[in-house]
């Protein structure tokens, strides 16, 4: 139970080229007023970089925005790095414009859940200690 | 008797005009004595203490406005007749009733091919202009092949490589028979060459031809982050544009779009979104005034492009404020002489961000009620959301539907019989002065930090807007502000509408283009046109000679960006 109390930490970020990162930088804010630590990459960054990023910070959780339409790419790319670096138990969500479709697909390829426009703050703080609480045990 | 009554008139007019001069305009001032009165006592027995309002921005909104609010307020000072300064009613005296706005898409996805069969059926439909829409790839200025394009080609919009995807593009497009306007920002400059150079190839005089280019690069570093140099070069490029049209009387061209409404998606309320994009301007026109142009000889060629978000009448009072606004930095602050320099041309556009994924028929009617919005504001062109762009890339029925919109209000709805049919509503004309003096207060802020490029160095701007999108979002979670679908009138339902996607081969057939293109064109004329462009970059003059011969020997954009990425440096964000 005890590493039950160590802060959330949370790395926020962009894949890719997109620049929206409205959704990104508010959703920082909300897990940062929540009780978490949260970083955020800022935008246009490379699966490698986030990776590389979220293993020096040593974060618990990733959360990936991508309202491209890129996502199927970017972010199948950043759990298999992961694995790749055996950190498979840092957990992958994501949000954005993201099709109900690629929903399921995404969640073959290990991200963890995925948060479109309109979700709520709760919901999202919910599934990430429910997910971490889950990791930990 | 013609000479008797004229005769009366005039000693009338003396008559208060000596009462007026002894003590003020007493009748006046006598009526407004009584209304204050009874509106005191309104208020004390009627209006009963409750709940606050207040726009988007934040400004409280009263349970009534009256002539109180507006007491120094002058109808000739303040709104004018449309077409004259300040323009507040409008930019034309006679606005729809001549001809309704123009009503474009924006659009363009995966390749040149299959966005030129998308611009054929959107012309087919009744669109009166095109708006290309690019993938990020391109507005960043790395081609196809560039391993930061993978899995981003043909996405957003449609991949553009060099001149060739561009005539593929435009390819039995009328383009001499209507505007054509494009999100192009940092790569406005390239742009400007390909299409150019079509003109040419066609025969067509540039002289003639009807053009819109965003072009305005400073936004793109605290709203839309497609910036590829750092904010001074990005200045210089952009109004290389501008400097070019002007010398060259392309006067139906409008090389630069200073544009808040991106500004507004990423966050800002209308103060911001105004007082942000006026900033942006003042940076682009100073740099104009010290190229030597004068402020007459180029005000007319930029115009602006306001969003217009749910908040109707906020928005509705935006437009007018803004566009008096102008007209007066342009009179006051920088001398222009010329009507047609504080004459605001407007592009609008209803806001993505207001949709919603969660029952989308449902932003059919937020986008009708925005159109309205934008409509009643004054626009001179319009795009409507399409309403599942919260969803993907929005469906041909959708887009339809997005224009059939904006024809049942300027066709069918009869809002277009007069002139700024809300012009003189005492709430309308007390919330675009609130929102004037606001927007000016803000504006001053940023002027005496420096300016735009200061803001965007310190971050300031990104801040700002990063604060009022999470104050949004917290008020949108706990259901102070309603969103239908989301936080109120909630169901639990699978979303059931037809989506697009664009294929992953597309961006395999666009590389392989790519690959074709590099191989057969004449190499060696590429290598020295891209030298002449790389010592022209180095000695700052204006570039788009340079860029025109560029693209004429099909160089790629990404090898033009690569020279001008090795000149003038790439952009590295301040950390928040």
């Amino acid at each position: 139970m005890s590493s039950n109390q160590r802060i959330i930490r949370i790395l926020i970020a962009k894949p890719g080229l997109d620049g929206h990162d409205r959704g990104a930088k508010s959703l920082a804010y909300a897990l940062r007023d929540s009780g978490m630590e949260v970083l955020y990459t800022g935008i246009r960054q490379t699966p490698e970089a986030i990776v590389q990023s979220a293993l020096q910070e040593d974060v618990d959780i990733i959360g990936l925005s991508c309202l491209s339409g890129a996502h199927n790419v970017f972010f199948p790319r950043v759990v298999e790095l992961l694995r790749e670096k055996g950190a498979e138990n840092i957990i992958v969500i994501g949000g954005g414009i993201i099709p109900e479709d690629d929903i399921p697909f995404l969640n073959e390829k290990g991200v963890k859940a995925i948060f479109g426009p309109g979700s709520s703050i709760e919901s999202i703080v919910a599934t990430i200690r429910e997910s971490i609480r889950h990791r930990r045990k | 008797m013609i000479w008797f009554s004229e005769r009366e008139v005039w000693h009338w007019r003396n008559f208060g005009e000596n009462r007026s001069s002894k003590g003020g305009n007493g009748a006046v001032t006598n009526k407004l004595k009584g209304l204050e009165v009874a509106q005191k006592s309104w208020e004390e027995n009627r209006i009963k203490a409750g709940k606050e309002f207040s726009t988007r921005s934040g400004i409280p909104v009263k349970p009534v406005y009256t002539p109180l609010d507006l007491r120094d307020w002058d109808y000739q000072e303040k709104l004018g007749f449309p077409g004259d300064y300040p323009y507040t009613r409008g930019i034309t005296p006679n606005m729809y009733r001549d001809k309704p706005w123009i009503m474009g898409q924006y659009a363009g996805f995966a390749t040149a091919e299959t966005s030129n069969e998308w611009y054929k059926y959107l012309l087919s439909q009744g669109a009166t202009s095109l708006s290309v829409a690019w993938d990020l790839p391109t507005q960043i200025g790395y081609d196809s092949d560039h391993p930061l394009a993978f899995g981003e080609v043909g996405k957003q919009g449609v991949a553009c490589a060099s001149l060739a995807d561009m005539e593929t593009m435009f390819d039995g497009i009328p383009i001499h028979k209507m505007r054509i306007s494009t999100t192009a920002n940092a790569i406005g400059p390239i742009f400007l060459a390909w299409i150019l150079a079509i003109y040419e190839k066609r025969g067509l005089q540039a002289q003639g031809m009807q053009l819109s280019i965003q072009n305005d690069s400073l936004k793109e570093f605290f709203s839309r982050g497609t910036q590829i140099f750092p904010p001074q070069a990005s200045v210089k490029l952009s109004n290389d544009c501008v400097e070019y049209c002007v010398r060259n009387m392309l006067t139906h061209f409008h090389p630069l779009t200073c544009s808040g409404y991106h500004i507004a998606e990423a966050g800002a309320t209308a103060v911001q979104e105004m007082a942000f994009t006026l900033a942006d301007a003042e940076a682009y026109i100073e740099d104009l005034l010290e190229r030597g142009l004068d402020i007459d000889d180029f005000a007319h060629y930029i115009v602006a492009f306001l969003g217009t978000g749910i908040d109707f009448f906020e928005e509705i009072c935006k437009l007018r404020a803004f566009r008096r606004m102008w007209a007066k930095m342009m009179k006051e602050k920088y001398g222009a002489k010329k009507s047609e320099s504080m004459r605001l041309f407007y592009r609008g556009y209803t806001h993505g961000s207001y949709l919603t994924a969660q029952q989308p028929l449902n932003n059919i009617v937020r986008g009708t009620l925005e159109t309205l919005a934008a409509v009643l504001g004054g626009i001179q062109s319009n795009v409507t959301s399409s309403y599942d762009e919260a969803l993907s890339l929005p469906s041909p029925e959708a887009v339809r539907v997005a224009l059939r919109t904006q024809q049942i209000i300027a066709d069918e709805s009869g809002v277009t019989k007069t002139v700024d049919p809300l012009g003189g509503s005492y709430y309308v004309e007390w919330l675009t002065e609130e929102l004037e003096k606001r927007a000016t207060e803000l504006l001053s802020e940023v002027e005496e930090m420096g300016g735009a490029i200061v803001a965007i160095e310190e971050g300031f701007f990104e801040k700002e807007i990063a604060r009022s999108a999470y104050e949004t979002l917290k008020q949108v979670q706990s259901g102070e502000r309603v969103t239908v679908g989301v936080n109120k009138y909630v169901v639990d339902e699978p979303v059931k509408i037809e989506i697009r996607k664009v294929d992953q081969k597309e961006q395999d057939r666009q590389i392989e283009k790519l690959r074709k293109l590099k191989k057969e064109r004449e190499n060696d004329k590429v290598k020295v046109s891209l030298d002449r462009l790389r010592r022209a970059a180095e000695e700052e003059t204006n570039l788009v000679p340079f860029l025109i011969d560029a693209v004429k020997t099909y160089a790629t954009l990404g090898e033009i960006c690569d020279i001008l990425r090795r000149v003038y440096g790439e952009y590295k964000p301040v950390r928040l």
